[in-house]
């Protein structure tokens, strides 16, 4: 059986790999990891259903694997490989599977969230959208929180405060807060500290709940990207002194072999999607599998 | 019937259809029915499928983008066709991106309707044609509204394609009638394609979207009357991608070929169908493939200096008189 170590640890190793890879120059593109941030898609997971439909970002990986347990299916995609979820078309930041949909430009999503979350009003599923704090500058932000709450849409709207957007601190970005922001819509907002699966999800099940019943909510959590914004191109001090979960589970009864066994996995994962030949793009067959059947 | 009523019709049959088929935009409401009356009705049929909404193009484009990922059809109404600019992301970067760049093919019932072009007085902001922002996108079609088209066939040819749909519409053409042709022309329509003639071979082929059709005509009059010009009109339903064989076959017999459009000049849609003309016909044609547009300029509200910039019968007349020397 999968636990939630198991999943912060196979999405700590997998972010790993990635910068692993492209220092070695074996990654194209770009990548954008999310080190650090782990424990609010795995807390997430068990508290959204099959039904619901999930909103990720450029920082997405975490949200997939906490998802589909599908290491190899995302590493294809990045590398272009044989398997890609997407046959290596979208890429790290581009990929749609059952209810679940990434894309890289910032805010874009929300509106698109809420015109899935109409879709499913009343039915008992939601949208949940991955934003960040940064996301905040966008435009497309406000006036999807503004639909939300005039439809009672279900929502779900998970930011995850890292403090910076590229190199840019938040302090020369965001006036005010994103409490005051969704006040002022009469959106809720939850602040959580991201740092105990449990204590997540206890906190936001009763709320989630109400968010099925047409109530729009805002969550934020405060985490650390311990990693740069792209590959290498950290131009912060001290990011080693940040906190981090897995430095603090260090020593823990069963850690060290949950994670040996991540890396072994994540290890393995590489070796055979490195060694599948490149993907091909299927241009013009419909894939049931993107279909989002997900009828209220 | 007057064009917008025929519209009417097409939204109601779309809405009627499909019980999750949305038609979404501002004030859209009854008793006011949208600000150019195409919506008039629809609020108090299918209360659960017209949602009205705030002044937000990008949110809205979006939302539809998302009923239409979901499964549904999304028709979206921006009041005037110059403020899709606020939703350009999420067509260009949402909607017809996900046609394809998930790797297999997504079907996305989305249209978006854009009251288009001037004519009106309503000044610079509210009278451009920007159909050539939208060429070349992608994953997205881009048609024309059009007195010689059906729009219950076009509504069904465009959510049969299940890729996202920029539906520009002539507001001029709003209180025009449907189908109502010149007495010295007759018109067939042939898959999307309307041809306007006469019995004899012609000297000039005019091919134009749906907004200039009267503008064509008018000139095409004139043509025959006091220059014995001989025109055929061509108005494609979609623009693009354009089914450029059925216009090369036409051309291929004429001495000379105008496209004729009211976008601004540069970057055109009318450059485009020349390219296209000249790749299949390069040394047939007698001369170049001429255009005919707006001019390079913002559009002006007083009436006197609106007309000296946008596109008139005239501009077709003396273009099609140039382009025969």
């Amino acid at each position: 059986m999968t636990t939630d170590l198991d999943r912060l640890l196979l999405i700590r190793h997998f972010e790993r790999a990635l910068l692993d890879l492209f220092a070695k120059g074996e990654l194209n593109g770009t990548t954008h990891t999310c080190l650090g941030q782990e424990i609010v898609p795995v807390a997430l997971a068990p508290l959204l259903g099959p039904r619901d439909h999930v909103f990720s970002n450029h920082r997405g990986h975490g949200h997939y694997l906490a998802r589909f347990d599908d290491p190899a299916g995302l590493l294809a995609e990045i590398m272009g490989r044989e398997g890609a979820v997407c046959d290596g078309v979208g890429g790290s930041q581009h990929i749609l599977r059952e209810g679940y949909l990434s894309t890289g430009v910032q805010g874009e999503s929300l509106p698109v969230a809420a015109g899935a979350a109409l879709h499913l009003r009343g039915s008992g599923a939601l949208a949940c959208a991955y934003i960040g704090d940064g996301t905040w500058g966008e435009g497309a932000v406000y006036e999807a929180l503004n639909l939300a709450a005039l439809w009672s849409l279900p929502l779900l709207v998970v930011v995850e405060h890292n403090g910076i957007a590229q190199t840019t601190p938040t302090s020369l970005a965001m006036a005010g807060d994103i409490g005051a922001r969704c006040a002022a819509f009469g959106v809720r907002h939850a602040a959580l500290p991201a740092d105990d699966v449990l204590e997540i999800r206890d906190r936001l099940a009763p709320l989630i709940a109400s968010v099925r019943d047409g109530a729009p909510l805002v969550v934020e959590f405060a985490v650390n990207r311990l990693g740069p914004h792209s590959k290498g191109d950290d131009t912060r001090s001290g990011v080693a002194d940040l906190r981090d979960w897995y430095r603090e589970m260090v020593g823990v009864p069963g850690f060290a072999d949950a994670d040996a066994r991540a890396r072994d996995r994540v290890e393995s994962v590489v070796r055979d999607v490195k060694a599948r030949p490149p993907s091909t793009w299927g241009q013009d067959s419909a894939d049931p599998r993107l279909l989002h059947g997900a009828k209220p | 019937m007057r064009v917008v009523e025929n519209l009417n019709h097409a939204l109601h049959e779309v809405l009627a259809a499909d019980p999750r088929a949305f038609l979404l935009g501002e004030d859209l409401l009854d008793p006011y029915g949208g600000a150019f009356k195409a919506t008039r009705g629809l609020s108090t049929r299918f209360p659960a499928q017209v949602v009205t909404t705030p002044i937000s193009e990008s949110a809205i484009t979006g939302v539809g983008a998302g009923l239409a990922l979901c499964g549904d059809t999304a028709i979206v109404e921006i009041m005037f066709s110059d403020f899709v600019t606020l939703a350009f992301d999420q067509i260009v970067n949402f909607a017809a991106k996900s046609v394809s760049m998930y790797g297999s093919r997504v079907p996305m019932r989305l249209i978006v309707r854009l009251p288009t072009g001037g004519g009106r007085g309503y000044g610079p902001t509210h009278s451009q044609s920007l159909q050539k922002h939208f060429i070349g996108v992608p994953g997205l079609d881009v048609y024309e509204m059009s007195p010689l088209h059906d729009n219950r066939a076009v509504f069904a040819e465009m959510i049969a394609a299940e890729r996202p749909c920029v539906f520009f519409e002539d507001k001029i053409l709003y209180t025009k009638r449907m189908h109502e042709v010149d007495d010295l022309f007759t018109w067939d329509l042939t898959g999307g394609l309307a041809r306007v003639h006469v019995d004899t071979p012609p000297d000039c082929v005019i091919i134009a979207p749906g907004g200039v059709t009267h503008r064509a005509l008018a000139a095409m009059r004139r043509l025959l009357l006091e220059q014995e010009i001989v025109c055929t009109l061509l108005v494609p339903s979609r623009l693009h991608p354009l089914d450029a064989a059925p216009l090369v076959a036409v051309a291929r017999e004429a001495r000379s070929v105008v496209v004729a459009e009211e976008s601004t000049a540069g970057g055109t849609w009318g450059a485009e169908v020349a390219h296209a003309l000249h790749r299949e016909l390069w040394g047939v044609l007698r001369n170049p493939v001429a255009l005919a547009h707006s001019a390079d300029s913002i559009i002006p509200t007083a009436s006197h200096l609106e007309r000296a910039v946008l596109l008139t019968e005239t501009t077709i007349y003396d273009t099609v008189l140039e382009s025969l020397k």
